[in-house]
Order: C-alpha cells, then sequence, then structure tokens
C-alpha cells in the first residue's frame, strides 16, 4: 500500500472527486496560484482550470455564503479556510444557513458542501489563529462534523465528505499534515460516523480523535509496559457521533478516559461522557476522567502553549485515576 | 453609473399587465388579512408585511423566466406570491402547518418553493446576499443563462455580507441583479442615521464594477423597465446589477411595531402614490380594465384568499414526529443523551 503524507492524502481526494464530478469545486483563499496556504491543493488549479479552483479575496463570510447558495443548486462546492480559526468570521453562514436551510426549507433545499481546513495549536500562532472549534460546530443539529487523524482517513473521509448530501465540517490540523501512513489505493471511503478501534485493549478505553491520537497511542504502548491493556479509539467523526462503538468498548473494559485538544468547559469530552454516564452509568466501575487543552487562551510562548496540550504523562495519570493504580 | 428613470414606457401587453394588478392585489390582501390573523394569535413570531412595496417584487420578478431563481429577506410574502406561489400553503405557513411551504418549520420569515426557483426568506440581514451570488456562480458554472434576482433592504447593505458578496459578483461577472427595496426605514432608523450617503446607487455600483440604477418603485412597469435591462445584461454574460428601489411601506416594520418614528402625515403623503392604485388607474386610462373588471378582481381574490385561510386553518399541525425530519438527508440521529 503506498506510503503518503497526509497532506497528500488530502489532495488525492479532491483530485479524485474533481476528475469524478464536475460538480465539485474548490474555493478559498490562496487556494489556486499559490498552490494553498498549507500545499493541500498542491496543482490542482493546474489540472483543473480557474474554473473549478477558485482564489477569492479575503472575504470568508462573503464566499462560504457563495459557496452554500451554489450547493443549494446542486453544485459540490469544497470551501478551504486557510486555518479554521478564520471561519469565525463565516460563522453566521455556516450555522444560520448550512445548518439550518434543509430544515428551515421543509426539505426543499439541502446544502452539500464541505468547509475544510487546518486548525489547532501548531507553533507560536497565538490565541487567534490556534483554535480548535469542534465543539461549536458538532454543537448545531444539520452539521456533520469530522477530524480524521491518519492519511489514510484523511483521503478517506474527505472523498465521504465530497460525496454527502449534508454540509461536513471537515477539520484538519496542521501538525498532521506532514504526517505519512498507509493509504489505500483508488475509490477508498471512510464511513461517516464510524469510529475505529485503532488498538484493541480490555482495561480501560481511551476514546481521542484528531492529533492527539498520536500522543494517546503513545501513552498506550507505555502503559502496556507496564501490564495495562488500553483499548484505543479514534471517533473520527463527532457528529454523529458512533455511541455504539463507544459503547461496546465501554462495556469490556468498564472505564474510560476522553482525551482532545480542545477546552475541557462545553467540549467534545463532556458531551460523550454524558452520553455515555446516561446510558450505562451502572457499568462503569470508575468515572470517566478527561485529559483536554487548558482553560486558558492560547499562548504565544512556546512552552507554554506546549502546557496546553494531552502528554502522555497527563493521559498515564488519568488512566490511572480510573484504574485506581499507583504509578 | 447611476441612471434614473423617469418616463414609464408600455412593456407589458395587457394581459401580463392586468397580471400583475391581480398579483398587486392578491399581496396587499393577503398582508392585510395576515394582520388580522397575527392580531387574533394564529401566526406567531414576527411577521413583517409588504404593503406598499407590491410593485417592486411584482414588476421585477414579473420578467423572469421560469428557469430563473429569485431570493430575498424576511419580508418574503409578496416575493413569494409574485413568484405565483399559492396562497394555500403560504397561509398555512404563516399559521404553522404541516400544508405550509416550508412545512410548517420556516415561518413568515422563511418562506421557500423550490419549483419555482424561489430560494427563500432569509432572516439574518444581508446574510443571503453571499447565497444568490453563489446562485449565479453556478449558473455560469454550467454555462447556462439563467439569473439570479436577490432582494433585501436598506439596512443590509451596511453588513459586510454584502459588499463581499457585490465584490466577487462584479469581478467574476456573475448573473446576479441585487435590488435595494429602499422603503428609506431600517426598523426604525431613518436612512440618514444609517448609510454616511443617501444616494444608494453608489453604495453598491461602481465601487464593484457594476452599473447602477434608480427606479420609482411605486410604478411597476419602471421596475419592470429597468429589470429587463439587468437580465439581458446578465444572460449575455456582462454581469450583475445593482437597483435601488425607492419604495415605501405602508405598515410598521413587524407587527409590533408603533411606528413612533414617523407621523401620520408622511403615510399620508406615502399614500397618494399607492401603487396598486398607480396601476389601476393607468390601466383604466389604456382602457386595459373597467370598474367592472375591477370590481370582479377584487372580489376574486378575496375569495381566494378566505380560501386559502380556511385551508390553513384545516390543515393539520406537524406531528411530534417532524420535529426531527428534513435535517440532514443522512439518516438522521439526534444526539441526546437518554
Amino acid at each position: 500500500m503506498p506510503i503518503l503524507a497526509y497532506r497528500d492524502a488530502l489532495n488525492q481526494a479532491m483530485l479524485e472527486e474533481m476528475e469524478r464530478d464536475d460538480n465539485v469545486y474548490l474555493m478559498g483563499e490562496e487556494v489556486a496560484e499559490y498552490n494553498g496556504a498549507y500545499k493541500v491543493s498542491q496543482g490542482l488549479w493546474e489540472k483543473f482550470g480557474s474554473r473549478r479552483v477558485i482564489d477569492t479575496p479575503i472575504s470568508e463570510g462573503g464566499f462560504s455564503g457563495i459557496g452554500i447558495g451554489s450547493a443549494m443548486v446542486g453544485l459540490r462546492p469544497i470551501i478551504e479556510f486557510m486555518t479554521f480559526s478564520f471561519s469565525l468570521v463565516a460563522i453566521d453562514q455556516i450555522l444560520n444557513n448550512a445548518a439550518n436551510m434543509r430544515y428551515m426549507s421543509g426539505g426543499q433545499f439541502s446544502v452539500p458542501i464541505v468547509f475544510r481546513g487546518s486548525s489547532g495549536m501548531a507553533g507560536c500562532l497565538a490565541a487567534t489563529h490556534s483554535h480548535r472549534l469542534e465543539s461549536i460546530y458538532a454543537h448545531f443539529p444539520g452539521l456533520t462534523v469530522v477530524m480524521p487523524a491518519t492519511a489514510a482517513d484523511a483521503k478517506g473521509l474527505l472523498k465521504s465528505a465530497i460525496r454527502s448530501d449534508d454540509p461536513v465540517i471537515f477539520i484538519e490540523h496542521e501538525n498532521l499534515y506532514g504526517e505519512k501512513g498507509e493509504v489505500p489505493e483508488g475509490d477508498h471511503l471512510t464511513p461517516i460516523g464510524k469510529a475505529n478501534v485503532v488498538r484493541a485493549g480490555s482495561d480501560v478505553t481511551m476514546l481521542t480523535y484528531s492529533r492527539s491520537l498520536i500522543t494517546t497511542l503513545a501513552a498506550a504502548e507505555q502503559l502496556a509496559g507496564e501490564g495495562v491493556s488500553a483499548e484505543v479509539i479514534d471517533l473520527r467523526t463527532l457528529r454523529p457521533l458512533d455511541m455504539d462503538t463507544i459503547l461496546a468498548s465501554v462495556l469490556k473494559t468498564h472505564r474510560c478516559v476522553i482525551i482532545e485538544e480542545n477546552w475541557p468547559y462545553c467540549g467534545i469530552g463532556a458531551g460523550v461522557a454524558d452520553r455515555i454516564y446516561q446510558q450505562v452509568f451502572d457499568e462503569l466501575d470508575a468515572p470517566i476522567r478527561r485529559v483536554t487543552a487548558k482553560d486558558a487562551p492560547i499562548p504565544y510562548n512556546r512552552k507554554l502553549e506546549a502546557s496546553m496540550l494531552p502528554t502522555v504523562e497527563r493521559i498515564v495519570a488519568k488512566v490511572n485515576d480510573v484504574l485506581y493504580r499507583k504509578a | 453609473m447611476s441612471q434614473v428613470q423617469t418616463a414609464p414606457r408600455t412593456i407589458v401587453d395587457r394581459q401580463k399587465a392586468v397580471i400583475w394588478l391581480r398579483q398587486m392585489h392578491l399581496i396587499r390582501r393577503f398582508e392585510e388579512r395576515a394582520a388580522f390573523l397575527y392580531q387574533n394569535q394564529k401566526i406567531g413570531g414576527f411577521c413583517h408585511l409588504y404593503n406598499g412595496q407590491e410593485a417592486c417584487a411584482v414588476g421585477s420578478i414579473g420578467m423572469l423566466r421560469d428557469d430563473d431563481y429569485l431570493i430575498t429577506a424576511y419580508r418574503d410574502h409578496g416575493h413569494a406570491l409574485a413568484r405565483g406561489m399559492d396562497p394555500k400553503p403560504a397561509m398555512a405557513e404563516l399559521l404553522g402547518k404541516s400544508t405550509g411551504c416550508s412545512g410548517g418549520k420556516g415561518g413568515s420569515m422563511h418562506f421557500f418553493q423550490a419549483e419555482r426557483g424561489f430560494l427563500g426568506g432569509h432572516a439574518i440581514v444581508g446574510s443571503h446576499i453571499p447565497l444568490a451570488t453563489g446562485v449565479a456562480f453556478a449558473n455560469k458554472y454550467r454555462g447556462g443563462d439563467q439569473v439570479c434576482l436577490c432582494y433585501f433592504g436598506d439596512g443590509a447593505i451596511n453588513q459586510g455580507s454584502f459588499h463581499e458578496a457585490l465584490n466577487m459578483a462584479g469581478m467574476w461577472k456573475l448573473p446576479a441583479i441585487y435590488y435595494v427595496e429602499n422603503n428609506m426605514i431600517s426598523m426604525g432608523t431613518q436612512l440618514e442615521r444609517s448609510s454616511a450617503v443617501l444616494d444608494l446607487t453608489v453604495r453598491g455600483g461602481e465601487p464593484y464594477n457594476m452599473p447602477s440604477a434608480r427606479v420609482d418603485a411605486n410604478d411597476v412597469e419602471q421596475v419592470a423597465e429597468v429589470t429587463q435591462r439587468a437580465i439581458n445584461r446578465a444572460r449575455a454574460g456582462e454581469g450583475p446589477t445593482f437597483i435601488e428601489a425607492i419604495t415605501y411601506r405602508f405598515r410598521g416594520h413587524s407587527m409590533s411595531d408603533p411606528q413612533k418614528y414617523r407621523t401620520k402625515e408622511d403615510m399620508d403623503k406615502a399614500k397618494l402614490r399607492d401603487p396598486i392604485t398607480l396601476w389601476e388607474n393607468r390601466l383604466l386610462q389604456r382602457g386595459w380594465i373597467d370598474e367592472s373588471s375591477l370590481e370582479q378582481m377584487r372580489e376574486e381574490i378575496r375569495d381566494q384568499v378566505e380560501a386559502a385561510i380556511e385551508f390553513a386553518e384545516n390543515s393539520p399541525e406537524p406531528g411530534p414526529e417532524d420535529l426531527y425530519t428534513n435535517i440532514t438527508v443522512a439518516p438522521y440521529t439526534p444526539q441526546e443523551s437518554d
């Protein structure tokens, strides 16, 4: 199986879907002639031309709305945000128009659109350019929220997102673009709404997604050396959540730790933990623990920034908590 | 380059002229009955009536082809009816019924009718202007010659979405026609308290490389004429047009508006130029209608609107299961905890 970088897997997904369907186009800042701020769209403008790969002015609200309007009449736009931090400028379009259109039109207009782009704390980008907004988007009925952690899922989920008839928030991570992995060739589709058991285990369930999958797997490896069998699940889709896979694991391990890089209060883990508690409280042998970003704006200073994020040490400490185990 | 319209010319035939009069009367009657139903608490939420502005929707939508598109803001009943929506599903939507034009889930501000290319009423001011631009983008992308008409009020031109969308439409020569229905009052804020310049044609035309025009929107024929020019231009691939339609609303911003920002004299003066009366008189002068056919038309419209109310009253409400329908195309799973 070919080894591709996450960035190139995304590129391949767009290339294949644009070849397959003329209704698919890519629009955003610097996506065409510049080949993308993070080079995710490398070569696409050269191949497809200015009709289908379109540079925009710096008008996130405007071009997001243009994408939504074109989707209402049958096109399948991919709208790139240079970073999801900039989607805040377009949030009215995403939340009021894309998410609500099908409902408030009584099913007459759907919005098959993908909003994609980088996100996260990626090295001294400071408070305005490091946002992780998945919990905001996952809050809203009507949206699908997807966050791939691997190159294979970057390709497979993006292809599924482009083929989805509903608006998809597709959040990449800036630090994952160079991460390499095996990627199936051809029509590789990762289903939306399905989590992935990345590492099987029996003592504790570790739920995570996006970049923190890497840290979580490292923690699981360390725990294995200490005799703890951890099951690691990559959620992949945050809305709709794959409760079947989550509950099957929790019913097996009876213990759960949730690892994420967004803020704790009203974060994804808070919502996931609530759903587990409401459904299988009696099966739990310990309270669910969460490892999240620290509850502060994102600092510029490199050391302070690093201190925000989940680490192997923080994850192992929470696993020890739910196992009532001393390190 | 702004152009001021003055002399009306005959650009419609008798048959179409009479249809337009009928549509204007239908809108007026529909809105009056909606106001009554609102006061009787049959209609909830916000309800913005189109009285006084009828000629703007009727004269412009009247120039569209069946395969064209239109989109508007929350004062949307008039545009829907001018596009040919049956008043029955329109009234049923106001009453929140499942037979409504949006299944009872949109309400007064969110009328839709896909089969007539009516892409909705939209209630966040200015938010639909990029959507219209996207529809025009799609028309051009596919190589068709359909146009998209986009209506908004004078309040909307102060939103960033307006300027972002018009910039891209002008740059990419998209087949869109932007109509600011300038009724001089953004809710309760007069134009001079919301816009640094009072000539709105300079805010949406030349800065974005598109022609602009001002039209007396009490005159349905002038509206039609300026719209036709814009449509011809758009179909020919020459790009968008910005039109300032000077109009006046005869009722409050919404049903809950005491209208303390204007006087009775202002209103009396405006009503001297009621667009329906102006059009009626012109058709009488041309001998295209007479008093008896006019009386018959009014009676038919009264019956039509009463039948719409009866239909709406007798229609079922959406059931509890409808809460979760039409959220996504894919099967929907509520993300609830229990």
